[in-house]
């Protein structure tokens, strides 16, 4: 569904297509719960969007300016609500369930869950790097470190006593990591089931089919029409 | 002087950290900060050099008020030590890791070099000036970050679980090192949950659980207290518990160092040794 909203928002660069796009995502918003954490990320986005907004200013109208600002916010809210409403889980679950990437998994890393693990593991791993990264900046700031100070050069320098830390923690966790699942029987055998299945229900199959047909639809207009910005 | 007035803090989780916390360090205190996990006791060690600004109250530092103070300037008087030293050691050399703070801090390179030959040597670590701090040991990795704090001389020294990862000896130099400190006339307050290490070097207690201080008080009176330490998720040392079951011999119930019940021991038995003798 995240790409039938992406498809059309790629494809075309007008100003209503834009609006519709956005307006059609919010109801699944309140759907999902999740309205107040997509403002929250809207509010991180506005830089971004006001940068995209200004750039394109310069170098287009000022119609195609407010179309790429707003394509920027129907990618953010789609990705947004995607990420917000699917436990990382159960993104893992699904990837596990597709053949292709169980093959590759084989042919690459020896077994077949071992891609969806490194998927899950890298998402899960997010949160507690972020925790790091302050403890680190909070440690550095106290040793004098202003993070802000200084020409540009020296500020890209100020973050060297940031990421090394950083960096290092990543690694030696995810060395701590591998001995701890192998020291618990990781890969295991082939043929794993797990505790939840995901299961098709009638109304996944419903959105699959529409979101092609959104799909089809986009591209089908692409080629046979041109549409203008406003 | 840090002054901590009825200081409150929430995080912006919403989640309630401390509460009405009062407190006063000066030159010469010996402070252990105790309490369970979760307690509070970091996001305090942080209010003390103005990484995090309190949301009531207010934290002074020699009568300046945190929230108007740069953290680098704070720093200057506070010194720090985070838990994990992985959190900042970077540099490729001992050397250059404890040059840091003080370079930051702009100090002229001579004072520098003087400052952390000095500080290594007072930590036994001078072997190590030019081995990359990676490659040290744990508790060695953790005694450079120590180094890196104190090279710069700060006035009040925060020490947040020093003695984990140390064994015995180390941790005895610990206290023989912050015994010179505190009688230097520095302030230094140790975050810890290491009672026996506390019962040997009897500081000011003080016991937070749930971001408030449920006791304070000299060690032997706090530590010795059965339902304030298990408040605070902690058990008494050793010396405490078995000296709590000899009362009926006359003991008092506050013991909590080896020192002073050896003394006791002492006495008692010398005691018993000439009633004996009487007797026979």
């Amino acid at each position: 569904m995240v790409i039938a909203v992406l498809v059309p928002a790629l494809l075309f660069a007008n100003i209503y297509v834009m609006i519709i796009l956005l307006l059609s995502q919010l109801p699944l918003l309140l759907v999902g719960k999740v309205a107040r954490r997509w403002a929250l990320s809207l509010r991180a986005g506005v830089f971004l969007s006001a940068l995209i907004f200004v750039v394109n200013l310069f170098t287009g109208s000022y119609l195609s300016a407010i179309a790429l600002t707003l394509r920027f916010l129907v990618l953010l809210t789609s990705f947004s609500l995607f990420f917000m409403t699917t436990s990382p889980d159960d993104l893992g679950l699904a990837l596990d369930r597709i053949g292709a990437i169980r093959w590759l998994s084989r042919r690459w890393l020896g077994y077949p869950n071992a891609l969806s693990f490194t998927f899950t593991t890298a998402v899960r791993l997010v949160p507690t790097l972020a925790v790091d990264a302050q403890t680190v900046v909070d440690a550095q700031r106290s040793r004098g470190l202003e993070l802000d100070k200084g020409n540009l050069l020296k500020r890209v320098r100020n973050y060297i006593p940031i990421l090394i830390p950083l960096l290092l923690i990543a690694i030696r966790r995810s060395l701590e990591l591998a001995e701890a699942l192998e020291s618990r029987g990781f890969p295991g055998k082939e043929g794993r089931t797990s505790l939840f299945q995901l299961k098709f229900r009638p109304v996944d199959y419903a959105i699959i089919a529409l979101s092609v047909v959104a799909i089809a639809g986009s591209f089908w207009v692409f080629f046979h029409y041109k549409i203008p910005v406003l | 002087m840090i002054t901590l007035d009825r200081v409150s803090y929430t995080y912006r989780s919403g989640q309630r950290a401390l509460t009405d916390i009062d407190l006063n360090l000066e030159g010469g205190d010996f402070i252990a900060i105790m309490g369970e996990n979760g307690a509070g006791k970091t996001t305090l060690a942080k209010h003390l050099n103005g990484l995090l600004k309190p949301s009531q109250g207010r934290v002074l530092v020699d009568g300046e008020d945190t929230r108007k103070a740069s953290v680098a300037k704070l720093s200057r008087k506070v010194g720090l030590v985070f838990q994990n030293p992985d959190h900042l050691l970077f540099s490729e050399t001992v050397r250059d890791e404890v040059a840091f703070g003080l370079k930051n801090f702009g100090f002229a390179p001579d004072v520098v070099d003087k400052q952390v030959e000095r500080t290594l040597e007072a930590l036994g670590l001078s072997e190590y000036t030019d081995t990359s701090p990676f490659l040290l040991s744990g508790g060695e990795r953790k005694r450079v970050a120590l180094a890196a704090i104190l090279a710069t001389e700060p006035d009040y020294l925060i020490l947040d679980e020093p003695t984990i990862g140390q064994d015995y000896q180390q941790k005895e130099r610990l206290r023989n090192f912050i015994l010179q400190l505190y009688s230097q006339g520095k302030a230094v307050v140790m975050i810890t949950h290491d009672v026996e290490f506390v019962a040997e070097s009897n500081p000011k207690v003080i016991l937070l659980s749930q971001g408030r201080i449920v006791a304070r008080g000299p060690a032997d009176s706090v530590l010795s207290k059965d339902e304030l330490v298990k408040k605070a998720s902690l058990v008494r040392p050793q010396m405490s518990r078995l000296f709590s079951e000899l009362t009926n011999y006359g003991f008092p119930s506050d013991v909590i160092d080896v020192h002073r019940a050896r003394l006791l021991l002492e006495e008692k038995l010398s005691e018993a040794k000439v009633r004996v003798a009487q007797n026979s």
